[in-house]
């Protein structure tokens, strides 16, 4: 726990030290796609006293983007490292010629890894009269840890709610006079070996990692408004080999999960179906693709057009009502399991439960629709919010995780490692415990 | 439509038709997975080396003067190399002074005395004709100004080789007797000229005592203020450098005070018109103290006073 400790800390310096150079890149490894962004950070305008920038948006810009499609990914994981490693040098580089600057410190966030939401209590005693910062620390040490299993890691940990003796819902205690400190924590935890792969493909091509995310949290981060956040609300990204959850309730995630099937399991599905190449596939789905089917439908006819050489097979034609055919299932399944998994999480019992639908593959014509009949009646499309400086063509939902991890790197939230270490934790400093010794007892 | 699984209908030839007597079999490449271009780690890393800001600004400014530097440095390092640079730059600069339009063959002195002319066709540096680039035009202008009868002077240099020097004269208006002999003095009392003899200039009033010449402005104005008396005046005398005396023939002689000397002169001549004081027989007339003029009687007119008085000096002495 420490080593990751350090490691969440060193990623957090390097963090601050390339907000303080001015110049950020963040990096989405996605099934589909690979999308880079160059982000430079300015002091911001002086604004009026009564508007405040949500966000702090006008404090960063973006100077560089690039996407292109994904190689060597599946479910969001690295399955080849060199094609991987290859795909993020030629979308760092684009990036960074359009920037014009050269960037060394890279915030990465991926969809796999099969996160999984533990949710942590600890109560304490508050030392003193008034809780300081070394009792929330000791608050938060006192977590009972879960058995997360071998190799696993912690990839967020955020303290959600501070309880104070019989008040409960304190977003900061501190100064607040009482006896018992109660915490409710959520923690995401991520498969080890996933991690590892990002940070040796990102090191391999000479930039450093400042910070790694999951893109279900940072997709909710950017899809979901302020109000959502805060009176809770689902957020499903449907990625191309992944399809992330998360909820969010008082603008903290309480919870994270992933379905391991996404827009790119529809199109195989369309290529096995019928019998096209993936390229094939994926330009009908996207042009053609749709989950309800009307009596219209039944007379457009789609041209599948392939280079077998075989007459017969490369002039087929299917009409879309077909498609739907094969794309509908999928879609439902897909939809079926985020309700597994909202049901885990004790959804229903939400203030508001509002669905947002966002990932390049809730773009399919009709998905809100199916999805109300599926997951509940308060659904909406949700598209990223707008970032200054944001290419026209990366506006759409597929770059809601994009965004949002521009959001999470501008302003982040504080997870456990951001706040102080307990004293009695913190072994080798002896001289720092014996300057907080004496500042405690003079 | 035809069932995918059905076979195909213009199936292709098998393979062993078509091999015929081959040496050695063709190899079957496996058709590689198309692999989309990116850029190599070298050329990455060089990109990002490029990108950096120290290392552009190096190579666009600090290689290209440091090369230039290093050259220039290697090339003029021979003595014998920088020594002919000089002296070919010395032929070429020499070649362009000695071009024909650069030439001045005449100098046209306008404006000035024959004496004067004289002296600034003496005080050009060089013979005629020479380089407009031999002549210290500045040193010219200023050894001319140097002369005591030029007031101002302007040199051009006119198109066809002409040099023109337009000298502004001054214009003597006093004379001013010293030890030395007669000097012409202009309105502010620089020199102009010597004179040997008074009757050469009889027209111009004369001045005489030591630092009469710092105070020519005065004495003009007391002169033009004296007009009806000018022709008995003989000349001013300054006194201790600070006040005038106004000679007049018959050895007499009009003391002005020091401040306001023209008021003092106008008086005179008011005094003049009303008693016909100047024709008297006196041989001082003293307005330095402006509420007690005095007058000093020659001293026959003061015998005749006292025998007019019936006293006489030998009673009146004891």
């Amino acid at each position: 726990m420490t080593e990751f400790h350090r490691t969440q800390r060193a990623m957090r310096t390097m963090r601050t030290a390339a907000m303080s150079r001015g110049v950020i890149a963040l990096l989405d490894i996605g099934t589909s796609k690979v999308s880079c962004l160059v982000l430079r950070f300015e002091p911001p305008e002086p604004a009026n006293d009564t508007v405040i920038p949500l966000y702090r948006q006008s404090a960063m810009r973006v100077v560089g983007a690039k996407t292109i499609c994904s190689q060597g990914v599946r479910y969001g994981e690295i399955d080849a490292m060199v094609e991987t490693e290859r795909a993020i040098r030629t979308v760092v580089q684009a990036a960074q010629k359009m920037a014009n600057t050269r960037v060394d410190h890279v915030i990465a966030c991926f969809a796999g890894g099969d996160p999984r939401s533990y949710g942590l209590a600890g109560e304490v005693a508050v030392s003193g009269g008034h809780v300081d910062e070394q009792d929330v620390a000791r608050v938060l040490a006192a977590c009972d840890m879960p058995d997360i299993g071998p190799g696993r890691d912690v990839l967020h940990a955020h303290p959600v709610n501070f309880a104070l003796d019989h008040r409960s819902g304190l977003a900061d205690p501190r100064g607040h006079v009482g006896a018992t400190l109660a915490t409710d924590m959520h923690m995401l935890t991520i498969d080890a070996a996933a991690v590892q792969n990002i940070i040796h493909c990102i090191r391999r091509c000479d930039l450093e990692l400042a910070g790694l995310a999951s893109s279900a949290y940072v997709a909710g981060l950017s899809a979901l408004v302020e109000d959502e956040q805060e009176l809770g609300a689902a957020c499903i990204d449907m990625g191309g080999g992944a399809t992330g959850v998360s909820i969010f309730l008082k603008k903290h995630m309480i919870f994270a999960d992933a379905v391991r099937m996404g827009g790119d399991t529809v199109t195989r599905d369309i290529a096995a179906g019928l019998q096209v190449p993936m390229a094939m596939a994926e330009r009908i789905k996207t042009f053609h693709g749709g989950v309800y089917a009307t009596g219209r439908d039944d007379r457009e006819m789609i041209e599948l057009s392939a280079n077998s050489g075989d007459w017969e097979k490369d002039r087929r034609t299917v009409s879309r009502t077909e498609l739907i055919g094969i794309m509908r299932p999928r879609v439902e399944e897909i939809l079926e399991e985020v309700r597994a998994r909202l049901d885990v999480a004790g959804f229903e019992y939400l203030p508001s439960q509002q669905i947002v639908l966002t990932g390049g593959a809730s773009q399919i014509p009709g998905l809100d629709m199916l999805a109300a009949k599926i997951l509940g009646q308060n659904v909406r499309l949700g598209r990223p919010m707008r970032v200054q400086g944001m290419p026209e063509a990366a506006r759409g939902p597929g770059f809601s995780a994009m965004v949002g991890l521009a959001l999470f790197a501008a302003c982040p939230q504080d997870e456990w490692w951001d706040f102080e270490i307990p004293v009695d934790r913190m072994g080798g400093r002896s001289f720092k415990r014996a300057v907080r010794w004496f500042r405690d007892n003079w | 439509m035809r069932p995918l699984s059905a076979d195909p209908r213009y199936p292709r030839p098998p393979q062993a038709a078509r091999r015929g007597p081959v040496v050695a079999p063709q190899k079957q490449h496996a058709p590689k997975p198309p692999r989309r271009a990116a850029p190599s780690r070298l050329a990455f890393r060089l990109e990002r080396l490029w990108l950096t800001p120290f290392v552009r600004l190096v190579t666009r400014i600090g290689l290209p003067v440091f090369c230039v530097t290093l050259g220039l440095g290697l090339w003029l390092g021979d003595a014998g190399r920088r020594a002919d640079l000089i002296e070919r730059y010395l032929i070429v600069k020499t070649q362009i002074q000695n071009r024909p339009e650069f030439r001045i063959s005449t100098l046209d002195v306008a404006g000035a005395s024959a004496e004067v002319e004289g002296a600034v066709r003496a005080l050009l540096p060089v013979g005629l004709p020479a380089s407009r680039f031999a002549i210290d035009l500045d040193a010219y202008r200023a050894a001319i100004r140097r002369l005591d009868a030029v007031e101002s002077v302007a040199i051009v240099v006119q198109s066809g080789g002409t040099l023109e020097v337009r000298v502004q004269e001054r214009t003597p208006v006093i004379l001013w007797r010293t030890a030395r002999g007669i000097e012409m003095l202009d309105m502010t009392g620089h020199r102009t000229a010597s004179l040997t003899r008074r009757d050469a200039r009889p027209d111009l009033p004369l001045i005489a005592g030591q630092g009469a010449d710092k105070a020519v402005p005065e004495a003009l104005a007391i002169l033009a203020a004296a007009k009806p008396i000018l022709p008995r005046a003989r000349g001013l005398v300054r006194v201790g450098e600070r006040r005038w005396d106004l000679v007049l023939d018959r050895d007499q002689r009009i003391l002005l005070p020091e401040d306001n000397p023209v008021r003092a002169v106008q008086r005179t001549l008011a005094l003049d018109t009303a008693e016909d004081l100047l024709s008297r027989d006196f041989t001082r007339l003293d307005l330095r103290n402006e509420t007690r003029p005095t007058i000093r009687l020659s001293s026959a007119a003061l015998d005749a006073l006292h025998d007019a008085k019936g006293i006489t000096s030998a009673k009146a002495s004891p």
